[in-house]
């Protein structure tokens, strides 16, 4: 994959078309009324990424998310999605997308099937020599796990099964590039990981995939890069371990010595573990090194973020990306 | 195939499956059946009634009128309601991430609403045939009729579905709706309004649809208790076409405008409401 560096421009042209950005976002600004909810959003994707976009509540996700997906027109900036500015995408764009929407009671009285064969009718037109669209949907039914509940109403489905049938249709004309906004709230740890293993599946077969999700343990499995929006700009944007790296310098120590436990937190574990050894030899046990979980990293980042940090937070994140 | 045309088979395929799935919901069922019985009730206590000045059956004479009432309901009341749901649950918004979805979703809708509205003339007619004596069906005015009703009341229920976000607001076009019917000459006889009333109704479709629908079904000499003593087909003609053509020229730009403002917060924002409405 072509090496971009995140903030600034990439080398547009230059690339043969296959590596061309699925998502290429400059400058994205967003306003209501007086309100700035994006005030400078920069970020790409590459075919075939996974990117989870992080942030808390309110930070303008979804209303980036929005945009991207062609619901909603941004105030400023530019935006190209498979190449397409989405306020002007055509229906020949849409076919490309796909879209998982959180799902509440509509089409209750459709049935599984039916509904997934009546969706797949609009993508007929759109299959390329590449891509066969629709998704069977017998196919499609099994790899989301919802075979036995074919043939039900899609009213009696529960949350989880509903929120894999939001999955199926969102995948249903086979996209490039695929949103997924809070993709498994209601899911138990199984759906989750069958979910997960479908995710994967996608990217493998060259999906790019733009998720959204306050679950950090699936962001840190799913992705392969990580945005962390807040204020209505993106403060970090790396793998889990590049944030990690950069971001929570102090890793965790604990060792017990002749049955006593300590604990000490340093930014070099490895020297300190050397001298420990050094100095102790046998005499540990116990021994045990944790770096910080993106879970940390992220409780901080947003939080130095919101202590007025921000231009410290973006310095430390462009050293991360160098 | 290209796709306008998957996109309109599509638009059908959608329209047949509401009208099977109608079938087997309890609430469209009695959506169907309820209002039926309860005007066959009517009707056939009047039927030993005649209309003032003749010897023809009241209830007769009132059937007509009913099923031009179900034409209104139908293709207006019906058409805004179901917009006004299946905006607030998604619906809409699963059209709009589909290609051509949301010209599918409109075919498929309007397939939708005139099916169940012809279910509903079936459903009405073929009991006060066995039930009601008198009436003579004119075909070839009765499919005019229901056609050019349906394109003049079908454009009025998109607006108003589109202009109107809570189902609870719905309730307020149902109100002139009803005061509508009330003064349309469909159960009381028009010419017992005041004559600003009966000047009122007869710019709206209620009344034109009542006439047509009656000179459709009725001998010709009943058309001598209507007002202007005639069926006047060519007034029904006139101001039922007026409203279709400001209507087609209406509704595409209105629904084009509510289309454009679905988005996912949006939807999220109505299930909020909606759940605090329910606890």
């Amino acid at each position: 994959m072509a090496v971009v560096d995140h903030m600034g421009a990439p080398a547009r042209g230059t690339r043969p078309a296959i590596e061309e950005n699925v998502l290429e976002i400059r400058d994205l600004r967003m306003r209501y009324g007086t309100k700035d909810v994006l005030t400078g959003v920069d970020f790409v994707a590459h075919p075939g990424e996974v990117v989870a976009l992080l942030g808390p509540n309110g930070a303008g996700k979804t209303t980036t998310i929005e945009i991207l997906e062609g619901f909603r027109m941004r105030s400023a900036g530019d935006v190209s999605v498979l190449g397409v500015d989405p306020a002007h995408g055509d229906e020949n764009w849409r076919a490309r997308l796909g879209v998982v929407l959180q799902s509440w009671r509509d089409h209750g009285k459709w049935k599984v099937r039916e509904l997934l064969e009546h969706l797949g009718l609009y993508y007929a037109p759109y299959s390329t020599n590449d891509i066969t669209r629709p998704w069977d949907a017998d196919e499609l039914i099994e790899a989301v796990g919802l075979t036995e509940h074919a043939n039900k109403k899609i009213r009696m489905l529960s949350g989880g099964q509903r929120r894999r049938l939001d999955v199926a249709i969102g995948i249903v004309g086979r996209p490039e590039l695929l949103f997924l906004d809070e993709p498994t709230a209601g899911f138990d740890p199984e759906a989750r990981r069958e979910f997960h293993d479908l995710v994967h599946a996608l990217s493998d077969a060259n999906t790019t995939i733009l998720l959204t999700t306050h679950d950090l343990d699936e962001a840190e499995k799913l992705a392969d890069r990580i945005l962390i929006l807040a204020g209505g700009t993106i403060i970090a944007d790396g793998s889990a371990d590049e944030l990690a790296r950069r971001m929570s310098t102090e890793a965790e120590v604990r060792w017990s010595v002749g049955g006593q436990r300590f604990v000490h937190s340093t930014s070099d574990a490895t020297a300190f573990v050397r001298q420990l050894f050094r100095d102790h030899d046998e005499a540990i046990t116990d021994l045990e090194v944790r770096r910080a979980s993106l879970e940390d990293t992220y409780v901080a980042m947003v939080q130095q973020f919101e202590s007025g940090r921000q231009d410290e937070a973006v310095r430390e994140f462009e050293v991360v990306t160098r | 195939m290209n796709p306008s045309m998957s996109t309109v088979r599509a638009g059908f395929a959608r329209g047949r499956a509401e009208i099977r799935q109608s079938f087997t919901t309890g609430q469209d069922l009695w959506g169907y059946f309820f209002p039926t019985v309860a005007f066959l009730v009517v009707m056939f206590f009047m039927r030993g009634a005649t209309v003032p000045g003749t010897n023809f059956s009241l209830g007769t004479r009132t059937l007509p009128s009913v099923m031009g009432m179900g034409i209104v309901m139908g293709g207006l009341v019906t058409l805004m309601s179901q917009l006004i749901v299946e905006r607030e649950d998604g619906t809409l918004l699963r059209a709009k991430a589909v290609p051509n979805g949301m010209m599918g979703y409109l075919i498929g809708k309007i397939v939708t609403v005139s099916g169940m509205m012809l279910i509903g003339q079936v459903i009405i007619l073929v009991p006060s045939l066995f039930m009601l004596s008198g009436i003579s069906i004119n075909w070839f005015t009765y499919v005019w009729v229901v056609v050019i009703g349906l394109v003049a009341c079908l454009p009025i229920g998109a607006v108003t579905g589109s202009l109107f976000s809570n189902p609870r607001n719905a309730s307020v076009v149902m109100m002139p709706v009803m005061a509508l019917v009330a003064t349309s000459g469909i159960f009381y006889p028009i010419q017992s309004m005041p004559d600003w009333v009966q000047g009122l109704a007869q710019v709206f479709p209620v009344y034109w649809l009542g006439l047509g629908m009656r000179s459709a079904m009725l001998p010709d000499s009943m058309s001598a208790v209507e007002l202007g003593e005639s069926w006047r087909h060519l007034e029904t003609l006139g101001v039922l076409s007026a409203w279709a053509v400001v209507g087609v020229l209406v509704a595409p730009m209105v629904l084009r405008r509510m289309a454009r403002r679905e988005s996912g917060s949006s939807v999220a924002a109505r299930r909020e409401k909606a759940m605090q409405r329910v606890t």
